[in-house]
């Protein structure tokens, strides 16, 4: 275990660095727009004059130059203050704190299903590498692959909400209808059945596709050989031995997949009208926050960096070879 | 021209191939299939598909034809997809050259800006880069790029780690060649083959993002694409469907494409290899 708080440390302190490349970066970026939140928010109440704009710039901090404004940005990032919100005109703090949550059950449940089928798929297809079965599930798996996100939920709401009616179409859970405990569980848990569906299919067929290759890799190794020479029941070389050792390379995935998953739930949540963290990032473009834009990417970078450390707590658990060299610094 | 035929061979490869070169001819004759903008109103709103010949798959809310949108929509999916993974290869192959070749600090660096790249949701940075400079069709190709070119860079680094101290190598440092002219013509033939078959996944990936990219409105406005018919047709989902369900079927099969040319490779140069 102390092995593993070592490489954690390490990596942890290694990816402070990185984040300030990621602050500094977006930061640049999003100065260079042309038209700042004051613009965007005079538009929306239908203009006004140049010492309506000056103020309001003043007030938020926007006429200074950009240099002062990113220490000024840095200095409260250090204290976890993420800035103001003009769209919104709260903190953005407390709207990623409010929508995180949603977005980390639908992402949360999706990831476990497509996991748990996803490699169990895997382990059938694998078992037999160049069988019917194996051919069959392989190509399944690569037109779901290919299937855009928000088509698939689209059509997925056509067939089960809109034309079998068995599901809601859009939201997180039925408005105002005072359910608490169990009875408002099962509500959101029906609300996020189609999203979660959608999610949770194309990123089944991902682990289904690792999970095959890894096997495919496994079975020509010696301990395989030797196991099938000892007479093991084909069973227990697919389960133990085969499945087991390629169960890591999947670990790893779900670290790499952790960024494109919360990019992607921009669109499934747009589609499925989830007041989640990705519609927050939409209505920031559209509302021009870069403050609040800025907040996001960082926050999601964070998030990023904290579900590679558990995948890599993961890692060192189930592979004792992993950080066995690692000196102390 | 032997890897073609043994591409072909491959019944991956032969199908990837097959539905890509269909798609191909579909974007490039695209004004002779379908002659004039494909925007223009042709004809009565809503018109069910398969009901009249001259819109065989019906027309949308302000009567544009279907077909003639899907036709065009091969254009600005293919271009933009080809582009966006071309320029993300080229980025994370300079990137990754000049990191692995250079080493030390500069390595450093370079590496810890990769790191970034790869830690910021690449879908988040090209809505945050569209959103900033404004849509139009190479913003959106440097948007997509902008979010893949991490990938092959880490990757071309590692390569040129494992392939600068052969012996060639030294050899041509001994007989005087300039660092820049080791690097181009001594290392980075022999570190293209594994970034190339990277390079369906990009392609395929790119594909997909710019289509999310016009779904949500933020593609090039006067340009019609497969994102954009879905999210015109997602206003009428309930009575015409057909409108989303069309172009999503051509994305998939391009990207099915895309994925089975890339396996078909795969095979071929691994096979090589293994031969060899």
């Amino acid at each position: 275990m102390n092995r593993a708080l070592r490489l954690i440390a390490r990596r942890a302190l290694a990816s402070i660095p990185v984040l300030l490349i990621v602050v500094v970066l977006t930061f640049l970026l999003l100065e260079t727009a042309a038209g700042d939140a004051v613009d965007a928010y005079l538009l929306s109440i239908g203009g006004g004059d140049a010492s309506v704009a000056q103020s309001l710039r003043a007030a938020y901090g926007l006429d200074q130059s950009m240099s002062a404004r990113l220490w000024v940005y840095l200095s409260s990032l250090a204290r976890l203050d993420l800035g103001w919100s003009v769209a919104f005109d709260r903190p953005v703090r407390d709207l990623i704190v409010e929508r995180l949550p949603n977005t980390l059950l639908l992402m949360g449940s999706a990831t476990a299903l497509s996991f748990g089928l996803g490699s169990a798929l895997g382990i059938l297809a694998g078992a037999r590498p160049g069988s019917f079965r194996d051919r069959a599930l392989s190509t399944v798996s690569l037109v779901l692959y290919a299937i855009p996100s928000f088509w698939l939920g689209l059509v997925l709401s056509i067939v089960f909400a809109v034309q079998l009616r068995w599901l809601p179409t859009s939201g997180i859970e039925t408005i105002a209808s005072g359910r608490t405990g169990l009875a408002r569980a099962v509500d959101i848990a029906v609300h996020l059945a189609l999203p979660v569906g959608t999610l949770a299919l194309i990123y089944m067929a991902l682990f289904l596709r690792v999970m095959r290759a890894g096997m495919a890799e496994v079975w020509g190794m010696d301990f395989v050989l030797f196991a099938r020479s000892k007479g093991l029941s084909r069973m227990r070389i697919v389960l133990r031995h085969v499945a087991r050792n390629a169960l890591l390379p999947l670990v790893t995935m779900l670290g790499l997949q952790a960024a494109a998953m919360l990019g992607g739930s921009v669109v499934i949540e747009s589609i499925f009208a989830i007041p989640g963290f990705g519609r927050l990032a939409q209505e920031a473009v559209s509302g021009r926050d870069t403050a609040l834009l800025t907040g996001i990417i960082v926050t999601s970078a964070v998030l990023v960096i904290a579900v590679n450390l558990l995948v890599d707590i993961v890692y060192a658990l189930l592979d004792p070879r992993v950080g066995a060299t690692e000196r102390g610094a | 021209m032997t890897t073609m035929w043994r591409l072909l061979a491959t019944p991956e490869g032969a199908i990837g191939l097959a539905l890509l070169v269909c798609v191909a001819l579909v974007a490039l004759f695209a004004p002779v299939l379908s002659p004039g903008d494909p925007l223009r109103i042709a004809g009565r709103a809503l018109t069910t598909p398969f009901s009249d010949a001259a819109f065989p798959l019906g027309t949308d809310r302000l009567g544009r034809d279907v077909l003639a949108g899907l036709i065009h929509g091969a254009r600005a999916s293919l271009a933009v997809g080809l582009a966006a993974a071309a320029a993300a290869l080229a980025m994370g192959l300079c990137v990754g050259l000049a990191a692995g070749f250079a080493g030390g600090l500069l390595d450093e660096a370079l590496m810890r800006v990769v790191d970034a790249f790869q830690i910021v949701p690449g879908f988040l940075l090209a809505l945050a880069f569209v959103s900033v400079v404004g849509p139009s069709v190479p913003v959106v190709v440097l948007a997509i790029a902008l979010g893949a070119w991490a990938d092959p860079a880490r990757l071309t680094r590692a390569q040129v780690l494992s392939v600068r101290e052969r012996d060639y190598v030294a050899a041509a440092q001994v007989a005087g060649m300039h660092p820049v002219e080791i690097a181009v013509r001594e290392i980075l033939p022999n570190v293209l083959p594994p970034v190339l078959a990277l390079s369906a996944i990009i392609v395929a990936a790119a594909i997909l993002t710019e289509a999310a990219l016009s779904f949500l409105g933020l593609g090039d406005p006067n340009v019609v694409t497969w994102g954009s018919m879905i999210a015109e047709g997602r206003n009428v989902l309930r009575s015409s469907p057909w409108l989303s369900i069309f172009p999503g079927i051509a994305l998939v099969v391009t990207v099915v494409g895309v994925y089975l040319l890339g396996e078909g490779l795969t095979r071929v140069l691994s096979g090589r290899r293994a031969a060899a």
